[in-house]
């Protein structure tokens, strides 16, 4: 196999890494409003705070899974990685700004004891979270459909061209696919009323996600599929509604499995219908980025494999490692009351 | 301004901001580790409390210094499409080599260590917050190579096909010999900032009426801070210096910007401490400046001759101005007045530093505290100086650089990206902007309340093993 094939195998997989992981604490995040509410503030702060442990250890791993994606696109295609990251320049633009404002709500909303402070971080959790589930669907079903790229490789186009109905559905599907996936995390990461609301939740996006998902898949697939896609296709939708079946027997575990699949099957779909090339241009076949015109040298490739063969095994041992340390379940009982000094706003007493 | 300015001010508004955090990460991680260690191995009290309350410092300051960093990852594609490009085969491997090894690291393990009290072995426990160190400075060797070989490029030919540069020894770029040296002045820059930072901190606690009991930890604490402020000064200094003769030999223009050196000197070339006039070389009114230091300095001889502005600039046009677009320019000359006082700021306020650490190490010698009222200023500059001495630093050697963006490869005007409009540049550098401008406010507030908080009371790690199914959780967000 050549090795600018390899690499657009192993992109593939850091995006699906990226959505399969970092997917569920989007949809932590995108829920806050949804399952962290309780009767009254204080059970609603509660419940916050115990979703948002579930992720606590984790999220900032999983995020970096995007980075490594984009570095890795870089050295392997700078091509794409330069008209891609300058074509959706307004669209990344957000989703940074989004991950910014989301990453530091994590960090400093509990540091502070006070409502407002608590209620602006918990704005920027949700709103930051569903940004990014919503656009990142956006650009990568521009992706797999095609650009206007003239023959020096630049996008022609503008905002509106990316915001067209099929791309917008294919974010609507992220959005979808990730509020189930973060909804069956937290019913499995967690005890008490809570859990039984997220099966709840996961059930009712669930279907809605399937109706777009199936709606979406089958549209580029009726463009551009092969048989291939049209395999994970099937696999996609088969493990969501084997999810959905699992969830509605109380098998979160399963149901989890399912949407980790319907996720890296989806983001395996869109790789099958893309390949060979990385950037399909709409003006002109010819002027489509290929992984062969647009990769990097075979020297670049050859080290990028080796240091990607020996090290990825290493992350993922050591994430996994993460997950089971914190594998315990949380509920309201676990969270510390107001006394404590770890992350209350210090009062000059603790001096 | 046209795309290019504002292309080039995004990256030095967002690079000088994120570069405000990083050396507080590299410095202060290491600082919690030796503390968190030395709790496991010597079980004193003290030590278990600096390291929450150091760690507490350190978390704030991480989540800035993380999230304006995933900014980066992303502008060379966004707004220097041209250049990624053009560098891509080489200047990308380090880039994802960071992501995969360094960042990684760095975010995995600080979620186990911030998250783990009570949760996994001790020993383990502390030895997280080590990996997060190491996943720094890895995090600095990978990005400080591909910056390097913006210096100095190495280990690449130019294909006359493709038109673009190609790797052929990615270990040549990996020790190159700007990295080899740019690497450890980081570094100890880095161990500068954190060691101030302690040593303020804890200073300022020290310096309380109401310190009580715990004026031997605060003491301790300010005293270790200004030793690893000193030893790091030190180190400063030693690579500063080789660096200003690797620098001399690869890239003599920024040596002769940083002294505003128009003409050449055939030897015992004077360093000017201050000039007052225009720095353009046509008038000069006043100078103080020490004979031979800049010969010294660039060649390690007081009677070396040191090339001046003018000549290299003819040099260059010669080299370089002759048909490839890529390495036309107008100028080949930096900003000087930019690269003059950058260069004198970086040495004034790390030496600055240094200079405040050797005497609060006088002032609280046999259990003295410094009491005057303007040592409150002390404190308050104490910390600042060696950060911005790092901006200063980067602000040289990057506006030193310039016109290029790879030395005699590629200059800074055909980097940019074509695709991307000026309204859209202007957008994400005013969104940018703002926004980094209200996180500073917040990330201060906090920094400063949790500061004067102080270290947290000592209470007995609980032991995993003995954990209550339904207990709280030692930590929680």
């Amino acid at each position: 196999m050549e090795l600018s094939t390899v690499w657009f195998i192993i992109i593939a997989v850091l995006w699906t890494g990226y959505f399969v992981l970092e997917g569920f604490d989007f949809g932590v995040g995108m829920l806050l409003p949804v399952l962290g509410r309780g009767e009254d503030d204080e059970t609603t702060e509660k419940r916050r705070r115990v979703m948002i442990n579930t992720i606590g250890p984790v999220w900032d791993g999983n995020e970096v899974w995007v980075l490594t994606a984009g570095g890795a696109t870089f050295a392997a295609f700078p091509h794409w990685y330069a008209t891609m990251f300058s074509a959706f320049y307004l669209p990344l633009l957000l989703i940074l700004v989004a991950l910014i404002v989301r990453n530091l709500g994590f960090d400093y909303r509990g540091k502070r004891d006070d409502a407002t402070w608590r209620a602006r971080w918990d704005a920027a959790i949700i709103v930051g979270s569903a940004v990014p589930a919503l656009l990142w669907g956006v650009a990568l079903t521009n992706v797999v459909r095609g650009l206007p790229i003239d023959a020096s490789k630049e996008f022609t186009g503008n905002l509106f061209t990316l915001l067209n109905p099929v791309s917008l559905l294919g974010g609507l599907v992220t959005v979808g696919l990730f509020l189930t996936h973060g909804a069956l995390f937290v019913a499995l990461k967690t005890t008490g009323p809570i859990r039984e609301d997220a099966r709840g939740v996961a059930t009712r996006t669930g279907v809605v996600t399937a109706v777009l998902a199936v709606a979406l898949l089958a549209i580029l697939g009726a463009a551009d599929g092969n048989i291939g896609s049209w395999v994970s296709t099937v696999v996609a939708a088969g493990a969501l509604v084997a999810s959905l079946a699992a969830n509605l027997r109380g098998r979160e575990g399963w149901a989890f499995v399912g949407t980790f699949v319907t996720i890296a099957m989806a983001v395996t779909t869109y790789f099958l219908l893309l390949f060979p090339n990385v950037m399909p241009s709409t003006l002109d076949a010819a002027w489509s980025l290929t992984t062969a015109n647009a990769s990097s040298t075979p020297y670049t490739l050859k080290i990028m494999t080796w240091v990607a063969v020996v090290f990825t095994p290493i992350v993922l041992l050591y994430q996994s490692w993460t997950y089971w340390i914190f594998r315990k379940r949380i509920g309201t009982q676990h969270i510390p009351g107001a006394t404590r000094h770890d992350h209350a706003e210090p009062s000059p007493a603790t001096r | 301004m046209d795309n290019l300015d504002l292309a080039r001010w995004q990256f030095a508004i967002t690079t000088v901001y994120h570069f405000l955090f990083v050396p507080v990460t590299i410095g202060l991680s290491a600082l919690v580790a030796w503390y968190h260690s030395s709790w496991v191995r010597r079980r004193r009290p003290d030590d278990l409390r600096l390291a929450k309350f150091f760690g507490k410092l350190f978390t704030i300051n991480f989540a800035l210094g993380l999230v304006t960093g995933i900014v980066q990852e992303f502008q060379f594609g966004m707004n220097w499409s041209d250049y990624s490009r053009f560098v891509g085969d080489i200047f990308g491997a380090p880039l994802a080599i960071e992501a995969l090894l360094a960042f990684f690291l760095e975010s995995t393990f600080l979620g186990l260590w911030i998250f783990g009290w009570g949760r996994i072995p001790e020993k383990l426990h502390a030895a997280c917050m080590w990996i997060v160190h190491v996943g720094t400075l890895l995090s600095a060797y990978f990005i400080l190579s591909a910056n390097s070989f913006m210096q100095n490029p190495v280990g690449y030919r130019l294909n006359p096909v493709t038109k673009r540069a190609e790797l052929t020894d990615f270990g040549a770029v990996l020790t190159n010999k700007v990295q080899l040296v740019t690497f450890p002045h980081v570094v100890a820059a880095a161990y500068l900032v954190g060691g101030a930072v302690v040593m303020a901190v804890a200073l300022w606690h020290l310096r309380r009426v109401d310190v009580g009991t715990d004026e031997g930890m605060y003491r301790r604490a300010t005293r270790l801070g200004a030793v690893v402020t000193l030893v790091a000064g030190l180190a400063l200094a030693v690579t500063g210096d080789i660096q200003g003769k690797i620098m001399t030999d690869v890239q003599p223009m920024k040596m002769a910007a940083a002294e505003a050196l128009y003409d050449s000197s055939d030897g015992n070339a004077p360093f000017s401490l201050l000039t007052i006039g225009s720095l353009d070389g046509s008038e000069e009114k006043f100078a103080v400046t020490v004979p031979g230091l800049l010969s010294f300095l660039a060649t390690g001889h007081f009677d070396g001759s040191v090339q001046g502005i003018n000549e290299l600039k003819a040099e260059y046009a010669q080299k370089y101005g002759t048909g490839n677009p890529l390495t036309a320019d107008a100028t080949y000359t930096p900003n000087i007045p930019l690269s003059y006082w950058s260069f004198r700021l970086m040495i004034g306020v790390g030496m600055a530093a240094c200079l405040i650490a050797l005497a609060v190490l006088w002032t609280t010698r046999g259990g003295r505290v410094p009491r005057a009222r303007w040592w409150h200023w002390v404190v308050i500059a104490t910390p600042l100086l060696p950060i911005f001495g790092n901006s200063f630093g980067w602000i040289f050697t990057e506006a030193g650089r310039q016109p290029w963006l790879v030395f005699g490869v590629m200059s800074t005007s055909t980097g940019v990206s074509p695709s991307v409009s000026a309204g859209e540049v202007v957008t994400s550098m005013v969104v940018y902007t703002l926004l980094y401008g209200v996180l500073a406010v917040i990330e201060v507030k906090l920094f400063l309340t949790y500061l004067r908080a102080g270290a947290p009371p000592f209470e007995d790690p609980v032991v995993a093993a003995d954990q209550d199914e339904d207990a709280p959780l030692a930590f929680a967000y």
